[in-house]
């Protein structure tokens, strides 16, 4: 952990370098997602109400959602881009040092231009709490964190699960945008307004519905059942990481050099 | 004049190298479509009758969206030619025997054209038999003809509004702010994420101010016939007054930049 740290920190000096191109691409990753948050506004503002939602619980959704992803863009974009380090043979180096190779994998590059995104999902978290008549429980807070921290852990393990298939084809696989871009746009909606299929397979595969949909209901009055296991429910993203981890570890093993 | 059209054809042969890269591409650009839709599907059960655009030709104007994305979208931007500038490399091209407007309009043109050939085929032989509600509703023959011509007028219009940010570049020298911010925003007047005719009036108005909105939202309309044959027509010569008024704009921009141009680098 100690380590990640210190990664972080040489990553956050080398990037303030560049301080006007920074800022620059901050204010632009502040926009990016702010212009599908006008969209899904101004849909609301015409058709009044999703069925089953009102604008500031879709909104909510769609800050959790963009929060955790802005997040594992940011923190694990060395698994991102993985298959650069493979392409040029660099994965070689990290696997003399004596040091485990997820961490340092981690460490090989943070985006920290991401920060822009995150106020921005920020302000929209803000926009959605305060037009929810929703009492605020400490239980509930807790469980808002939680669905950020499980839907970070959701990413990551798609990131990581992207980046072990590299070192079976080398070049990066485009496939995996429908997992991550896909995931997130689909689940920036609450998730009971898809087709089953797409539910089931968002839920059971890969758990963007234990992460948002499920928690959601908890923090708006809806369950039925006891409260405990829908506020738990983000934990279930760990159960996805570790097939991730175990195909990241089984990849490793195999990795065969590309560099000369 | 046989210079940009030899460009062209070689820069088509090689994008149409990437075939995986297309493959994988189409089978996004499907799950992007099929969550979209149902997403409009949901808002639609709610409050469908009183809105100024049917389900179905929203769900045409999302496939079509996808179909075509490569060709229209103006987040494609071209690598290449901001090293160019910004590395120095413009002094080479400066040389050659040809006006540089031209070429790289053409070499971009070509960029889209290629990869959209490649995903439009195949994803439109899937999204015509998909079962309702999500299946593609076949256009009229006038309407399909009105549609290619103002699908070729917004390529063209939406290149040139690319060669504006490219020769932005020569003044910013650092491509991502600007391209960023210029991308972003013209995704949404175009009508990228959500059809024009759904926005609220006052964004209307904005948007017809803007050029951005002849690349998307009106060639789409036409096809699904929301936009009439008269008005198509009329429409298709706003494309081109913009498309004159515009390219004009960038040979002028560039002139002027080329004439400053310092060429950076040792």
């Amino acid at each position: 952990m100690r380590l990640y740290f210190r990664y972080m920190s040489i990553l956050f000096k080398s990037q303030m370098q560049y301080r006007t191109s920074f800022w620059l691409l901050c204010a632009g990753q502040f926009f990016v997602p702010f212009t599908v948050f006008a969209g899904i506004y101004f849909l609301f503002e015409r058709f009044g109400r999703l069925p089953g939602w009102t604008f500031h619980e879709a909104a909510l959704c769609f800050g959790v959602i963009h929060m955790a992803f802005s997040m594992a863009e940011c923190f694990a974009r060395g698994f991102d881009m993985f298959s650069r380090l493979i392409v040029r043979g660099d994965f070689d180096r990290l696997l003399v040092r004596p040091r485990g190779t997820v961490v340092q994998v981690l460490g090989s590059s943070i985006e920290f231009t991401r920060f822009g995104r995150m106020l921005q999902c920020a302000v929209v978290l803000g926009i959605a709490v305060s037009g929810l008549s929703v009492q605020w429980t400490p239980a509930k807070v807790i469980t808002l964190i939680l669905m950020i921290a499980g839907g970070v852990i959701v990413f990551c393990g798609i990131y990581i699960l992207g980046a072990s298939f590299c070192f079976w084809t080398v070049q990066g696989l485009e496939v995996m945008n429908i997992l991550t871009n896909g995931g997130r746009e689909m689940a920036q909606y609450p998730l009971d307004i898809y087709a089953k299929w797409v539910t089931r397979f968002f839920t059971f595969v890969i758990p963007f519905g234990a992460v948002s949909y499920l928690p959601l209901l908890y923090i708006l009055d809806r369950t039925d059942g006891p409260d405990l296991l829908y506020m738990a429910m983000p934990l279930a993203s760990l159960l996805f990481l570790a097939p991730c981890l175990v195909a990241w570890r089984v990849g490793v093993r195999h990795y065969r050099s590309t560099g000369s | 004049m046989n210079a940009p059209i030899s460009l062209l054809k070689m820069r088509f042969l090689t994008g149409l190298q990437y075939r995986a890269a297309a493959a994988a591409g189409m089978l996004t650009q499907l799950f992007f479509g099929l969550i979209i839709i149902m997403v409009y599907v949901a808002f639609y059960r709610y409050n469908g009758e009183a809105q100024p655009m049917m389900l179905k030709e929203v769900v045409a104007y999302v496939w079509l969206q996808q179909m075509f994305y490569a060709l229209i979208v103006l987040w494609q931007f071209d690598g290449e030619l901001f090293e160019l500038i910004t590395g120095g490399h413009i002094a080479y091209e400066l040389c050659r025997p040809w006006r540089l407007y031209p070429i790289w309009y053409a070499k971009l043109l070509a960029a889209r054209l290629a990869s959209a050939s490649l995903r439009c085929a195949p994803v439109a032989l899937v999204v015509f038999i998909l079962p309702e509600p999500y299946r593609m509703p076949p256009p009229s023959p006038a309407a399909l003809l009105l549609f290619v011509l103002a699908l070729v007028s917004g390529l063209l219009l939406v290149t040139a509004i690319s060669m504006l940010v490219y020769i932005s570049v020569f003044w910013t020298m650092s491509p991502v702010g600007s391209v960023l911010l210029v991308a972003v925003s013209g995704e949404f007047f175009a009508g990228m994420i959500v059809p024009v005719p759904l926005m609220p009036g006052w964004m209307q108005q904005v948007v017809h101010l803007l050029p951005f909105r002849w690349t998307v939202d009106f060639p789409f309309r036409v096809y699904t016939g929301h936009i009439g044959a008269q008005e198509a027509i009329v429409g298709i010569g706003t494309q081109w007054v913009w498309l004159a008024a515009l390219a004009a704009a960038g040979q002028w921009l560039m002139g002027r930049a080329l004439k400053r141009a310092v060429v950076q680098g040792g």
